[in-house]
């Protein structure tokens, strides 16, 4: 339901973009006739339901027709593009999500201490930067002064993997320490507030030390909160990440989506936005499922 | 107290200071000292902020957020708690002290299995292998007449009742076979029924182990039931301390003496108004929150001009869903609810501002009830506002009359409602819905949150209204004392039912409904025997009825 609402957006949106797609591909040569035989050549005469109906059944069917940039198939232009985004997106997630969920945890059990105080700090401070400032502050020490990691992540479909992270190691650890603080707040916030419970007293007066109870006692409450926000996440890495693949000159979705709409390629921006779309529901979807089953009160509820 | 040699704990000069969020400090524990001898049970009693939870946490080196122990010294077998290490300290907490706390619901972790739970202290000091934990645990899951000992473990908190984790909890405590434990308002949330049978647990276990206990609670008759010796606290000091009989028989100070009166019932039921016009009449009225359950079935009352009827039940009779249809807020399925000779409407929405202005209701949470952020002229003036169209003037004059019936001073005013007390926000309540000018208010457990005494003074004042205004009050409460001293005719809730109602005289007296009976029974008296009392005629009933 949420994908078909989703699907109708993105097929509005490119319609309303400003300018034509057949006087963008005429260009100089858009005198009045070409103009409306090109229009009927691509079907752009028809009624905009019809088109949409049409576009959403071969949707359905892996078919996003051709480019009209360059006239590939829209499937195996996007097809690369898409795993490399997902690499990069898996590559920041194995190393984030552990980082900060445990960060959130260690800053909850010494509420309050110099430790807490640093990693509050220094995550805010990230947060309140926009990424492709980071993504320049990093080029600017780790590759200008210290030369220790390349500013250009171009790999090709022949960079071996070893290659291809040490390549993309700074885009990667520019999305880490994005999403990063993000999770790790969050995770710090959940716990805390959860440590206000009267049953987190009564682990205290059971002779339980802090660590343990935050561990076995308000992780598996917060759990819910935290999942959601590592799901937003990871929806952000690969969805929102155009602004790092700019910058690195990384050969992700977001830049090819970028320079469709530049184009007006619709099919490929069509393409493009439905399978964030689809990343961005399948995320958010596990993390409802997350939170039912971490918590008996809904997995039981039913019975 | 005759004190022999060495006391389990001897608690000496304990002061607890409290820093609110304004960095003012008080004392709320001054100068507190008692002995706690091995296999004895001190009751410690007193209302609400009067530090008795206070004291009991600290019998476990522990001081809530924004609390700090600042001085005195607590000798459980001969070393002091606030001088153990943090780690030390923490080895003698649920498994030397144990505690049991106010709501098990609450204070029961809602991710993890009752059993996880039950044997984490012993199976996390390792004081004996887990499999023999949970033998150990099932075997007092019996104890405690919990059903199914076997496989009551398996169970999360939120599937089985509130008097069952209450003893749940017990059963967690009892765990590590502690020297003392402490039990915090363990009762004050279960319904009188349930608290019959948990208290008779307790005392049970307690006289099998040969356990020392701390017993905290606000109703100084349960404490009589389960203590040897009572200390009765107020404002963070003690009043009196002696041995249970001499406490309830011959109390020393004037405070003692009228929290032990405060039980006693007036031998005469309320006179009942000459035939009044009736107010609201309900006829054969079905309620319910889904299509496939019916919550409330076929209720009839009448209610009287100026009269006082009450609805009495258990938690989940019913009787807060029968407030909630009369209001409207829950629309009726069928049936008729009259209200001053015309059908009112099922919907809220679809009543008449007349309809509103004459029918109002006092909750039973003041604190949830009013806008923290708003003064009490507000609070007051706004349904003169709303119904009369009144000025600013009349508002005004009027909200200072309300306060005086209220015996609020003028000067409240402008002071904000978040500053009151619990009972002054109930006084703001009554005003509020006195504001309108109703013919009838509806009263949900009014009195439920505030102490005692407080609880007592708005009755007498809710009484005086009645016989200047001519109201009449629909008493929705579980307190079966206040029906005896404020109704005029009671109605008995059961599981969404009517099951007897009539005058006070006609329901108080023999020959009573069984589950009245029940009820009336299951009601604490100011007497150390009355809990034997009623177990034994439990048993003789249930011998009787097979």
């Amino acid at each position: 339901m949420t994908l078909f609402v989703a699907s109708l957006l993105i097929f509005a949106g490119t319609e309303w973009l400003p300018g034509d797609l057949a006087s963008a591909i005429l260009q100089n040569n858009a005198t009045p006739s070409n103009l409306a035989a090109l229009r009927a050549q691509l079907g752009l005469d028809r009624p905009i339901a019809q088109r949409y109906l049409e576009w959403l059944n071969h949707a359905l069917h892996f078919d996003f027709g051709t480019s009209l940039a360059n006239g590939q198939v829209v499937i195996a232009e996007v097809a690369p593009r898409l795993e490399n985004t997902l690499f990069l997106a898996a590559y920041a997630a194995i190393i984030a999500v552990p980082l900060a969920v445990g960060l959130g945890l260690l800053a909850a059990i010494w509420q309050g201490s110099f430790l807490d105080r640093i990693i509050n700090l220094l995550t805010l401070t990230v947060i309140s930067v926009p990424e492709y400032f980071l993504a320049y502050i990093l080029i600017h020490y780790l590759t200008v002064s210290l030369g220790w990691f390349p500013s250009l992540a171009n790999v090709n479909t022949v960079t071996t993997l070893a290659q291809r992270l040490y390549l993309t190691f700074l885009p990667m650890l520019t999305l880490v320490m994005v999403i990063t603080a993000h999770m790790m707040r969050m995770t710090r916030a959940s716990i805390l507030s959860i440590m206000a419970s009267p049953y987190i007293e009564m682990a205290y007066l059971k002779g339980l030390p802090t660590w343990r109870i935050v561990i076995a006692h308000a992780l598996p409450n917060a759990l819910g909160p935290i999942v959601n926000v590592i799901a937003i996440n990871l929806a952000y890495l690969i969805v929102g990440v155009v602004l790092v693949e700019n910058v690195f000159v990384y050969p992700g979705l977001g830049q090819l989506m970028v320079d469709a709409v530049t184009k007006h390629d619709v099919p490929v921006v069509q393409a493009c936005g439905l399978i964030f779309a689809v990343a961005f529901i399948l995320l958010n979807l596990v993390a409802d499922v997350v939170a039912i089953i971490s918590n008996p009160r809904l997995r039981y509820r039913a019975a | 107290m005759i004190a022999p040699s060495d006391p389990l704990l001897r608690v000496l000069g304990l002061s607890v200071q409290a820093v609110d969020r304004r960095g003012n400090a008080s004392l709320i524990v001054d100068d507190v000292s008692y002995d706690l001898q091995r296999g004895e049970v001190l009751g410690l009693i007193g209302e609400s902020g009067a530090g008795k939870s206070t004291v009991g946490l600290a019998a476990l080196g522990f001081a809530r957020r924004g609390c700090e122990l600042v001085r005195g010294s607590e000798f459980f077998h001969g070393r002091d708690i606030r001088q153990m290490p943090a780690t030390e300290r923490r080895q003698l907490r649920g498994a030397k002290i144990a505690y049991i706390a106010q709501s098990a619901a609450a204070a029961f972790n809602p991710a993890k299995t009752l059993m996880e739970q039950v044997i984490e202290t012993v199976a996390f000091h390792g004081l004996m292998p887990v499999d023999q934990a949970q033998m150990d645990a099932i075997a007092l899951f019996d104890a405690l007449g919990l059903p199914h000992p076997q496989s009551f473990g398996n169970a999360y908190p939120h599937q089985v009742s509130g008097g069952q984790l209450q003893r749940a909890m017990a059963a967690m405590a009892m765990m590590a076979n502690p020297d003392i434990l402490i039990f915090d308002e363990p009762t004050t949330a279960l319904d009188v029924t349930t608290q019959v049978e948990v208290l008779a647990a307790f005392r049970n276990l307690i006289r099998q182990k040969h356990t020392a206990a701390l017993y905290v609670s606000h109703d100084l008759a349960v404490v009589a039931q389960i203590a040897d010796h009572i200390m009765v606290l107020r404002h963070g000091k003690v009043v009196e301390s002696g041995t249970a009989a001499r406490i309830l028989q011959s109390p020393q100070q004037d405070y003692t003496r009228r929290l032990v009166r405060e039980r006693a019932s007036p031998t005469e039921f309320r006179k009942q108004p000459d035939a009044a016009p009736p107010v609201l009449t309900i006829t054969r009225m079905d309620a319910n929150y889904t299509k496939a359950s019916r919550t409330l079935r076929d209720i009839n009352l009448t209610i009287g001009m100026g009269e006082t009827f009450a609805i009495v039940g258990e938690s989940g009779s019913g009787k807060s869903t029968l407030a909630r249809a009369i209001t409207g807020l829950l629309p009726r399925a069928t049936g008729d609810i009259a209200f001053l000779g015309e059908t009112l409407p099922p919907r809220l929405a679809q009543r008449s501002k007349r309809q509103l202005q004459m029918l109002q209701m006092v909750t039973q949470m003041p604190d949830t009830a009013l806008n923290p952020h708003q003064s009490v002229l507000d609070v007051i003036g706004r349904p003169m506002a709303f119904y009369f169209n009144h000025s600013p003037a009349i508002v005004r004059a009027r909200a200072i009359e309300l306060l005086a019936q209220m015996d609020l001073p003028e000067s409240f005013l402008h002071r904000r409602t978040g500053e009151l007390s619990g009972g002054q926000k109930q006084r703001v309540c009554i005003a509020r819905a006195l504001a309108a000018e109703p013919k009838l208010i509806i009263c949900d457990e009014v009195t439920s949150a505030l102490d005692p005494l407080i609880g007592e003074e708005i009755m007498q004042l809710l009484q005086r209204l009645q016989q200047t205004t001519g109201i009449a009050y629909i008493f929705i409460t579980h307190d079966l004392g206040i029906v005896r001293r404020m109704a005029h005719k009671v109605a008995v809730m059961l599981k969404g039912e009517i099951i007897t109602q009539g005058t006070i005289a006609q329901i108080f007296s023999p020959p009573f409904h069984p589950y009245t009976e029940k009820l009336l029974t299951s009601v604490p008296q100011m007497r150390a025997d009355w809990l034997d009392d009623v177990l034994a005629n439990r048993v003789t009933s249930q011998l009787q009825t097979p």
